[in-house]
């Protein structure tokens, strides 16, 4: 281990390396600005290649589209708990998005007349509510893949900077303004101070705190878990999209494609119940509404198979050929992971942990706010947050498929127009010198130190996936909750008790886990402080005890402070800047 | 079941052995794929040296060389794989710890290929048109995962991985020679137009073989040639 530390400066940093860190270096690069992008995987092994059934954006190609009525169904779908001058951002700026990605190589499947195919999705409609939308742009059922690998191309061209298999410890402040971020090469641990004018985070999601997830290994909130040590404040975590259809028993992602094409869940009389819990849009109804009828469905009794455990997704009467070219990657996935070819047989799903619609709280510009004495919305100098890390918020308490690509791209784009703007008119800014780099290494340096113990970093963290896939699953209660509360407090002990089993410096994966499992905890009580307090049922939040949703207490963002454990709340905005308002309304699908 | 896997690291070994571990399979599902047994045997020795994250075979960090196979751990069945099982990093990289290879000289050659759309500018209010048949071109071509099992099975990419482009770069390649909205496939081909960057294939056709994706670069290879030979 080198204590000498390697020092570099930027212009930005981008930690993370997904669709919204990579269309914001683009920017940042083609604009001459001097950019590093920190990535602990190779950029394509980034977890936006898993995102399946596409990007939403109202281009009117196959049904009469405006983006208004994407807004409608965003704020809809978010269960009115969604920032709407934010959705209405995102909406608006949409087609402009997806025919960007198009001219960087995206190859999107074509319709007839050549343009983008575009199929249906949940909770999607035309004219604020009426027929069903056809609005998510497709590359087959690979449109995470076909985005991810084609912005990283184009960073290729335009020579963005790369540091490959470098993990960020934690964030470089100056008093209160962030100044870069300590990293740490994995092939030999050499320590990089990387000192930066804007520092912005694009880490994505953290669903391995759940048991079972759709997410990659990689997804362990490094980024909520930075903000949160340097002091500022989380928001919206009590809110976990469980999507309704992953592998049943193990959890991979069965795309929303699936019934966008027309595949119906079926429980064990065969009968198709969506039917039951909404009666107009039946299987392509939003996914917390969906999630909860399938967990319903089993807790009944009409699960299906010998433990009745999971219900059935039938695409049997579509076309052969169409699935062969619509949702190809689907069909791989059911036939190796279950040996079932979905033409011929159903598919058993389940809802598994798929996002986080809470996260690292920004503004319009992607610069990350917390709370102070003047301002419930403070601007932290020198730090922006992007994508699934991120809570601006469009997504509220339930997010709609296919707008997670939207939103990275859409905010991956405008933080590099805030930060290149900000460059621009502020030739003049300086890198502060950070003072918290000793606080920093001290926290490396322990688990350098750390002597092996009985305890694992590995039985720790399956511990914790447990105490949270039961205390805050799909349905929640005060007694899941407060018995999930008390199960995390010995096993945050324990982390600081354990000790590593690998003490060499070349690609230590022992104590990358240990660091990785110290932002997931940041999560887990994140998570369980903030739905232990929201005492209704919203969006992807279901409370058995409080199962409906009350707007004259809770129609407000939770804010969570880590280092005071404490909780705090913000209003959500409800006056987008051109359409007029939304008003709260009962959410039927 | 008897498990043989690599170990090399770097501080105490001169070269990579063998080591043997008996694992009990009732510890893991009937159905496992390859990486929760990997997974298991590092809960075991949390020193083992592997990558791996999505866990479904499409991020392309987990492929490894299984008894003489280079495939992807987390979509090969274990019931697939005949006992013992010998697990080895991909060959023909530099070994940087146990399964782990560095794959710096595989990126730098797909880097080489201009693996970039270059298209006739457009205001961002239109699309590029294409039709549904000119996109179906590109199937089998834009899938690559870039986990290497291509080029670390080709004898020309174990001895020139500096020279020859490998099958994985010249996919890519392909799949921007025949994007009808690119428009330098005649700037391409020339580049391309190189006895050792393209025309060391010798279509051995291992490639195509461990692809995990049921990919085929040998077939765009000699298509990519035949082009280069007929100038367009």
């Amino acid at each position: 281990m080198s204590e000498s530390l390697l020092e570099y400066d930027f212009d930005v940093i981008i930690i993370g390396a997904g669709g919204a860190g990579l269309r914001a270096a683009l920017l940042l690069t083609e604009q001459g600005h001097k950019v590093a992008v920190v990535s602990k995987v190779f950029p394509t092994r980034s977890h936006t290649v898993a995102a399946q059934g596409g990007i939403n954006a109202a281009l009117a190609n196959v049904t009469p589209d405006k983006w208004e009525w994407h807004m409608y169904d965003t704020i809809k779908g978010s269960d009115y708990l969604g920032d709407q001058d934010a959705i209405e951002f995102m909406c608006s700026e949409a087609a402009e998005i997806v025919r960007e990605l198009e001219h960087f190589g995206v190859p999107f499947s074509r319709l007839n007349n050549g343009k983008i195919y575009q199929r249906a999705f949940g909770g999607q409609s035309q004219n604020y509510g009426e027929s069903q939308a056809h609005r998510t742009c497709a590359a087959a059922d690979r449109t995470g893949h076909a985005i991810l690998h084609s912005l990283y191309q184009q960073n290729l061209r335009s020579g963005t900077h790369f540091f490959d298999e470098h993990y960020a410890i934690d964030l470089l402040k100056s008093g209160e303004q962030v100044c870069g971020a300590v990293v740490m090469n994995l092939h030999d641990s050499q320590l990089k101070r990387l000192n930066a004018k804007h520092t912005l985070l694009a880490t994505g999601g953290a669903g391995q705190v759940f048991r079972t997830n759709t997410n990659a290994a990689i997804n362990s909130g490094d980024g909520l878990g930075m903000v949160a040590r340097a002091g500022f404040t989380l928001q919206d975590m009590e809110f976990w999209q469980f999507h309704p259809t992953g592998v049943a028993g193990k959890g991979m992602l069965i795309s929303e494609a699936v019934r966008g094409e027309g595949g119906i869940l079926r429980n064990s009389n065969g009968e198709a119940f969506m039917e039951r819990y909404a009666p107009r849009v039946k299987d392509l109804a939003s996914r917390d509404v969906v999630a909860r009828a399938i967990s319903i469905e089993v807790t009944e009794g009409r699960g299906c198979g010998p433990n009745k455990d999971y219900v059935l997704l039938d695409i049997s009467h579509l076309d052969g050929d169409l699935v062969r070219q619509r949702l190809p990657g689907i069909r791989d996935i059911s036939m190796t992971f279950l040996g079932k070819d979905p033409i011929e047989e159903p598919i058993p799903v389940f809802p598994t942990c798929h996002y986080m619609m809470g996260g690292i709280p920004t503004n319009l510009q992607a610069q990350v706010v917390t709370p102070d004495h003047n301002s419930e919305q403070a601007v932290v100098d020198g730090l922006y947050a992007i994508g699934e890390c991120a809570c601006v918020s469009v997504h509220g308490a339930n997010r709609l498929g296919g707008n997670s690509l939207l939103d990275i791209v859409v905010f991956g784009r405008k933080a590099a127009q805030s930060i290149d703007a900000e460059l621009k008119a502020n030739t003049r800014r300086k890198i502060s010198e950070a003072d918290n780099l000793e606080v920093i290494l001290a926290r490396f340096h322990r688990w350098q130190l750390a002597q092996t113990t009985d305890d694992s970093i590995a039985r720790i963290k399956k511990d914790l996936q447990t105490v949270m896939e039961q205390g805050c699953g799909v349905f929640r209660d005060l007694d899941s909750m407060q018995t999930a509360l008390d199960k995390l407090l010995p096993i945050e002990e324990r982390l600081m008790e354990v000790g590593l089993n690998d003490h060499s410096d070349v690609f230590n994966l022992d104590r990358l886990a240990a660091l990785e499992l110290e932002n997931l905890l940041i999560v887990a009580f994140a998570t369980v402080q903030s739905a232990l307090a929201r005492q209704e049922s919203r969006g992807a939040h279901s409370r058995v005890d409080f199962p409906e949703r009350d707007d004259s207490d809770w129609l407000k963002h939770t804010l969570y402070s880590h280092r005071l454990r404490r909780l705090s709340y913000k209003k959500v905005n409800l006056t987008p800047q051109h359409h007029a308002p939304f008003e709260p309304k009962k959410r039927v699908y | 079941m008897e498990v043989l896997i690599s170990r090399y690291h770097p501080d105490k070994d001169d070269e990579p052995y063998m080591q043997t571990f008996e694992v009990d399979g009732s510890q893991l599902h009937s159905d496992a794929m390859l990486l929760e047994l990997i997974l298991h045997l590092r809960e075991i020795d949390p020193t083992l040296g592997v990558r791996y994250s999505c866990q479904e075979g499409v991020c392309g960090s987990d492929a490894l060389n299984v008894n003489g196979k280079n495939l992807l751990s987390c979509t090969t069945p274990l019931k697939s794989l005949k006992e013992p099982i010998e697990i080895r990093p991909l060959p023909g990289f530099p070994i940087i710890k146990d399964l782990i290879v560095d794959l710096e000289l595989f990126y730098q050659q797909y880097k080489s290929v201009e693996p970039f759309l270059q298209s006739e500018p457009l205001d961002p209010q239109q699309e590029h048109l294409q039709t549904p048949k000119q996109r179906e071109q590109l199937d089998g071509k834009y899938e690559c995962i870039l986990c290497a099992c291509c080029s670390a099975s080709c004898p020309s990419f174990w001895w020139n991985p500096d020279l020859f482009a490998g099958p994985a770069a010249l996919l890519a390649a392909q799949r921007f020679t025949i994007d009808s909205r690119d428009i330098t496939t005649i700037d391409r081909l020339h580049k391309l137009d190189s006895p050792t960057k393209t025309f060391r294939c010798r279509h051995i056709q291992n490639c195509t073989a461990s692809c995990p994706k049921g990919l085929n670069p040998s077939q765009a290879i000699q298509s990519l040639k035949n082009r280069i030979v007929k100038g367009h």
